[in-house]
């Protein structure tokens, strides 16, 4: 992702418009820049503590209880919030919705725009969502809206996103957090 | 299938909405009894749809929906049609197969489940319109009662393909006529129970789904017969009522019509099936 959106719809992935491909393990992609998983981590805070409404988009695998890891995330979700004043509104179902969708409350990977619109959120994290509705949901708000997506994954990360950081287990969100705490204190927030 | 996944973290809990959270603490899934008598109370598993207002196709899928016994462990195999609309919004597996191969793909899928799950009861459900169960798909649905495969049948004859404009299909009534049938049909109506009969289903019903309870207790018996013994077939009357001219408020009119002619109640079971039923009910599950 060379650029913030909106860029318009295209049916291709900025891994064949841009040549952006997801970071090796260890790194992160800060738009089409391969940098240090920490440098990323640092740049996603900044960008959610000076943008306006923050908001974190949690997905089923944060959402729903299914495993230890998930009920640790859920945690580590909520404290982030705290730290990053970030906003919460989840993605709990990847069905789209008829007649539509409540915008205030929810977020649809179908149309998640609608979302983005109508909070006028300018920057985002995607965490615990499944990879193929996160690349669906992504590359949709890269082409309609100037929101700054940042996609916390636990698997190879997302192209589509500004920021991606792969691999995210609950001890990288600890770090995360650390980070944004400082990033927060060095910003006066 | 794991309930977990319906399990929501409760540090989250305050940001999902109403519906979720209800989803988890009004579901009646793991209870065999669930029937139509729990819908006003419960977070049904199809809700908002995108078929024509009054459709009594929604009606029947609903009623379906709060009938299954074990829908956890459901899976339902699908045709295109009317109905195929509904599949993306239910809370349930659900398999869309090409048109008229639905009770092919069924099969399979028994046949793997089985093989996968020999400990766990995993029912199979076909459910798909008049056109693919029997013109398109007849091959396909006779075969599967042929082989005697443990999976329950059902057919929403509308008697029309209404999602195309309205040509005549097999299960028009001789003389109807519709947009694109003008000169009327002119054969008679395909008897398809009595096809599902010969072809060694189990058990068979044929309905409207003006009486909720009664599609509960239909779909139970069809769906324990074929979990223990074969094929069941159930054929249900969903009026299309933009076809036949009706106004959204008419749909159950048209049925309880119907229930007086020709699609008056009819159950066959056999003897087996008649066993299985009873030892279901002594269960207090019918």
């Amino acid at each position: 992702m060379a650029k913030l959106g909106p860029s318009g719809f295209s049916p291709y992935p900025v891994a064949i418009i841009d040549k952006v491909l997801n970071p090796p393990p260890g790194k992160a992609l800060l738009f089409d820049e391969l940098v240090d998983e920490e440098v990323a981590m640092r740049e996603a805070a900044k960008a959610m503590l000076t943008r306006e409404n923050p908001t974190i988009f949690p997905g089923p695998q944060v959402l729903y209880a299914w495993n230890e890891d998930a009920k640790k995330k859920a945690k580590q979700v909520k404290e982030l919030a705290q730290v990053l004043n970030a906003k919460i509104i989840p993605m709990y179902d990847y069905r789209p919705k008829y007649p539509k969708i409540n915008p205030e409350v929810e977020i649809n990977p179908n149309h998640p725009n609608l979302t983005i619109w109508h909070n006028n959120i300018k920057a985002c994290i995607f965490i615990g969502v499944h990879c193929h509705y996160a690349n669906v949901a992504l590359k949709i708000i890269r082409a309609e809206t100037d929101c700054f997506t940042i996609a916390m994954c636990s698997l190879e990360g997302h192209e589509d996103a500004m920021i991606t950081l792969r691999d995210q287990h609950p001890e990288e969100l600890d770090k995360f957090i650390e980070i944004a705490k400082q990033v927060k204190a060095e910003l006066g927030k | 299938m794991s309930f977990k996944v319906y399990q929501i973290n409760p540090e989250l809990k305050d940001v999902m909405p109403q519906e979720i959270i209800d989803l988890e603490e009004k579901s009646t899934l793991n209870n065999p009894k669930r029937g139509v008598m729990d819908l006003p109370f419960y977070k049904e598993l199809i809700e908002e749809h995108s078929l024509c207002a009054g459709c009594p196709e929604a009606a029947a899928l609903r009623y379906i929906m709060a009938s299954l016994p074990n829908p956890e462990d459901t899976i339902i195999v699908n045709s295109t049609g009317c109905t195929s609309l509904v599949f993306p919004h239910i809370a349930m597996h659900t398999v869309h197969s090409l048109f008229g191969n639905q009770n092919a793909v069924a099969s399979g899928i028994k046949r793997v489940l089985e093989y996968r799950y020999p400990d766990r009861v995993k029912d199979v459900v076909v459910l798909a319109g008049d056109g693919a169960t029997v013109d398109i798909g007849l091959d396909c649905t006779l075969q599967s009662f042929f082989r005697q495969e443990k999976i329950t049948t059902i057919c929403f004859d509308n008697e029309v393909y209404a999602n195309t404009g309205g040509q005549e299909s097999g299960m028009t009534p001789k003389g109807h006529v519709f947009k694109m049938a003008p000169k009327g049909k002119q054969f008679e109506k395909v008897p398809m129970w009595q096809l599902a009969i010969d072809s060694g289903c189990k058990y068979v019903a044929r309905l409207t789904v003006s009486s909720p309870k009664r599609v509960e207790s239909v779909i139970k018996k069809a769906v324990y017969v074929a979990r223990y013994l074969g094929p069941t077939y159930v054929h249900l009357y969903t009026p299309c009522i933009l076809e036949i001219g009706l106004n959204s408020d008419q749909g159950l009119e048209e049925m309880r019509a119907r229930d007086k002619e020709r699609f008056e109640f009819f159950e066959y079971i056999t003897p087996e099936a008649q066993e299985v039923i009873d030892r279901v009910k002594a269960e207090g599950l019918l």
